[in-house]
């Protein structure tokens, strides 16, 4: 938003980035990559010389539903991909999540790239795997100019390094992506949502649990404190349930039965509002109308609650919060302040293990702080030897990930 | 034909007396393998082609130890090759004459079972098959399942990154892992992930996951336990054809079922599993496609019922839905017993690994055929038709004269073709040495650059490994990646095969 002035480069083929990269490399000059712009605020704030714009390197490339797979250009709008899956009773099972509306951007606006460098998976992700386990194969134009693929087409592949896992999630530090190729999987039939309400925050986690362990098959699993989402005025835990139409109805009342005593009373989501939900819930809907920073915090999901409570005992005033991945995915709202409490709430992630990214705050505190969880002397030695094996100079998206990178 | 493997360095093997000292003041004597006799039962692994001896043996009992030698091995600039139980099928732990052989039998240890997190922390050299031994009781597993499981250990399942045949569904080690401590070579310990998903920062956990041992040594493992399926039923289904078979394997995903198992065979492999232990296969088929359905009781029936329905619309020959657990572990007993099913009806077999787009199945099965018939040798097909990956098996006799050669060229052409055809060469036994000079037919030699950069990344040496994966050795200075100290290269001589 506040890059606007940046001197942008389109890139419309893969020659046309090799070309902006071997200038960037040329002049020592550092590079964003920018798609639809969803995700321009996240990750540390450091701003580059110029921008590399993908949304004309676009297109969906080859699509065989039988074969479970599609490729597509990286500036290609996962809208775009995800209608053209929806017309043929398919999706991206991992159900990438949209930042745009969080982050203050408008929805719609992610293209398949950014998805991917960000490794944006929602809340299906504890059960069908996250962005980095759906990426077959790629192709893409590194830090030092060089066209390079990786992986392929098909669903099983051993050949060679897995570069696919390592550009999810790289946010465009080691190369620019050019052509994605995605496993798709079939829609369920239909899908409801089970709400056990009534239990408190750490019983509701508890009984999350509890149902990760039947044979039920949730595909997602939150936690909502009151009043955070469905106009609920106390706690409750959502459970969703997808397959076809004969087995969800048998889960769901398998599940009231394992799940009922304690107090606690359910309902049933039917499928529209089921999918509207946890749409919601992908795009951390309960808390992005909060003004106040955002952490998403990655933990085990036994420590979850214990994790929130640390923050709270320390002083740190919470605006809202909720959970996904049966506890272990928690978003956070904290009220503004210079440093977002990053020591404090890393210090309480570190107790148990897990991470803790800074998904919203200005550009001073993404400026200040670690935006990314630090990380060890020998990993981030190590992460930088890797990073500079695809990018020796630095050239893409400098600072954005690391400050020493 | 024959592997060229890195020459022996004089430099090396002139210390071995030295390495075998310091490495004694490491390890207890047990742990130490010193003498020709028994390191000979280390000189391969399930690839059985080709053979070295290696330098020493060295067995770690615990972390300190691996990190100890992978210092010693720095400092001394001495080759380590990692080993899990030696099953892999590409030669990825195959020996080197110069090098450390790095045992990680007595890491043998389930460290944790945390049932509400749904995961295990387990050491590598534990057995696949005894983590889900260990949780069955609690209706828990661990879904990636070779077919070797009941020998092959986890550390082994990362490095080469193990399938199974309910990947389909369930996905390979890499989808199933969550957390990994890695020593890196120098010693250097790093730990990736843990109980969490999806640790941010690169994913080293992916990049590690089928590195074949090139990249560091594992010496611990978390692992994403799910819980069992209550209920589980098999479909026999026998075509007139193995184009049939395809098309119905095709249809059955089109209408948006993907099974736990979707596996086929071909009319020599249906054959030779009957000689060998009979199990009701249809002996008058072409293919035979093998489906299960996995899920609650109600949700399974109904499946069956809609891939029955699938099969009568593609014009199976046979359709056979289990009734009970032990039906359904009879339509599994010949496909599990296929391969030594077919040791019986030749000499010898080559086991290929390639995939390909499923669609294209025809013309592959055309393609080897005309292949084996160039080479006057005959395949037996088992594929996991699912996801394309296909398992020719060679039939060959080693003894007769060229036998081997023809079998290791017809192999060679046969992923070539894999790869014409858009498929890949491996797609569950790696790469190793058996495939590592056809690297060239899938990647560019900039692709391979950008891949041996990273390896440099991690081992800017080339000590650990070298000679697999990568048909060239490079110096990670050629790369730009290492820094050379006072203009002294650590290896002078490094080959190109």
């Amino acid at each position: 938003m506040m890059q606007a002035a940046l001197a942008t480069l389109e890139i419309r083929d893969e020659s046309d980035a090799v070309d902006a990269i071997c200038a960037a490399n040329a002049k020592g000059v550092s590079c964003a990559i920018v798609g639809g712009g969803s995700k321009s605020q996240l990750g540390r704030c450091a701003p580059q010389t110029q921008a590399l714009s993908t949304p004309a390197l676009a297109g969906v490339t080859l699509y065989e539903p039988n074969e479970l797979v599609l490729s597509a250009r990286a500036g290609t709008r996962l809208s775009e991909i995800e209608a053209l899956l929806e017309n043929n009773g398919q999706q991206l099972a991992f159900e990438p999540m949209d930042y745009g509306p969080l982050l203050g951007a408008e929805a719609g606006y992610a293209t398949i790239g950014g998805v991917i460098a960000a490794n944006a998976s929602g809340p299906r992700r504890i059960k069908a795997g996250a962005a980095r386990d759906h990426l077959l194969g790629f192709r893409c134009v590194t830090g030092r100019g060089e066209q390079v693929k990786s992986g392929g087409r098909v669903m099983k592949n051993v050949t060679g390094y897995d570069l696919s896992k390592l550009v999810c999630g790289s946010y465009g530090t080691l190369a620019l992506l050019t052509e994605l190729t995605l496993k798709v999987l079939p829609k369920s039939e239909t899908e409801c949502t089970l709400l056990a309400i009534g239990a408190d925050e750490a019983e509701s986690l508890a009984l999350l649990r509890r149902a990760t362990a039947t044979p039920c098959e949730p595909s997602s699993l939150a936690m909502l404190p009151a009043g955070v989402a469905l106009a609920l005025d106390a706690d409750a835990a959502a459970i969703r349930l997808e397959g076809p139409t004969i087995s969800v109805t048998a889960r769901r009342d398998d599940l009231v039965a394992r799940l009922s005593g304690g107090g606690v009373r359910f309902e049933t989501l039917d499928e529209r509002d089921s999918t509207t939900l946890w749409r919601g819930l992908r795009d951390a809907a309960p808390i992005a109308a909060q003004v106040g920073q955002v952490w998403r915090i990655s933990v085990a999901p036994t420590e979850g609650f214990a994790v929130v409570e640390r923050i709270r005992r320390a002083g740190v005033p919470l605006l809202a919060h909720f959970y996904d991945w049966a506890g272990g995915l928690i978003w956070l709202c904290v009220e503004t302040t210079s440093d977002a409490y990053a020591a404090v709430v890393r210090a309480a992630v570190d107790v148990s293990g897990g991470h803790a990214t800074l998904i919203r705050a200005s550009q001073e505190t993404r400026t200040i702080v670690d935006v990314f969880h630090p990380q060890p002397a020998a990993l981030a030695a190590l992460t930088r030897r890797v990073k500079e094996s695809f990018d020796p100079a630095h050239i893409l998206e400098r600072g954005r990930m690391r400050a020493e990178f | 034909m024959t592997l060229l493997m890195p020459t022996p360095e004089p430099a090396i093997m002139s210390q071995r007396g030295e390495l075998i000292a310091r490495l004694g003041a490491i390890l207890p004597s047990e742990s130490l393998i010193v003498d020709e006799v028994s390191r000979r039962a280390y000189e391969c692994d399930a690839f059985t082609m080709y053979r070295a001896l290696p330098l020493v043996v060295a067995l770690p009992g615990n972390v300190e130890q691996v990190r100890a030698i992978m210092a010693l091995a720095a400092e001394m600039n001495v080759k380590v090759v990692p080993r899990g139980a030696g099953t892999s099928l590409s030669g990825g732990s195959m020996p080197l004459e110069d090098g450390i052989l790095l045992g990680m039998s007595k890491f043998n240890r389930i460290l944790e079972i945390d049932y509400e997190n749904r995961c295990a922390r387990v050491q590598p050299g534990v057995q696949n098959l005894a983590i889900s031994k260990a949780v069955e009781a609690q209706g828990f597993y661990y879904a990636p399942d070779p077919s070797s499981q009941i020998a092959c250990s986890i550390g082994g399942n990362v490095a080469e990154n193990a399938g199974g045949v309910h990947c389909l569904k369930y996905g390979l080690t890499t989808n199933n892992i969550l957390g990994l401590e890695v020593v890196l070579m120098g010693g250097d310990l790093i730990r990736l992930g843990g109980k969490h998903l999806d640790s941010e920062g690169y994913d080293l956990i992916g990049l590690m996951t089928g590195s074949e041992g090139l990249l560091g040594v594992v010496t611990e493992v978390v692992v994403r336990l799910l819980q069992k399926p209550p209920v589980a039923r098999g479909l026999l289904l026998g075509f007139a054809s193995v184009t049939a078979g395809a098309r119905c394997v095709g249809a059955i995903i089109a209408r948006g079922v993907i099974p736990a198992g979707l596996e086929m065979m071909d009319r020599a492999t249906i054959h030779a599993v009957e000689r060998f232990q009979p199990c009701g296969y249809p002996l008058d088929a072409e293919a035979l496609v093998i489906v299960e359905l996995d899920g609650t009781p109600a949700e399974v029936d109904h499946l069956v019922s809609v891939v029955q329905d699938i099969a009568r619309e593609e014009g199976a020959t046979t359709i056979r839905a289990s009734t009970s657990e032990a039906e359904r572990l009879q339509f599994w007993a010949g496909r599990k017993n296929a391969f030594p099913a077919v040791s019986c009806i030749a000499p010898d077999y080559l086991c290929m690994d390639g995939t390909i787009p499923r669609a294209r199945l025809p013309e592959a099965l055309a393609g080897m055929e005309r292949l084996a018939k160039e080479q006057g040798l005959s395949v037996a097909n088992v594929f996991h038709a699912g996801d394309g990956n296909l398992h020719p098996l060679i039939l060959y006799d080693a003894s007769k004269e060229g036998d081997v050669e023809r079998a290791e060229k017809l192999g060679f052409d046969i992923l070539r073709l894999c790869v014409s055809l858009g498929g890949v060469l491996t797609g569950e036994h790696g790469v190793g040495v058996e495939k590592r000079d056809l690297m060239g037919e899938m990647f560019s030699d900039v692709d391979l650059e950008q891949q041996m950069r990273l390896k440099c990344a991690f081992d800017p040496a080339g000590r650990l490994n070298p000679g697999k994966v990568f048909p060239t050795l490079h110096r990670c200075a050629e790369f730009g990646m290492m820094h050379v100290a006072g203009g002294k290269m650590p290896f002078p001589d490094l080959p190109r095969f």
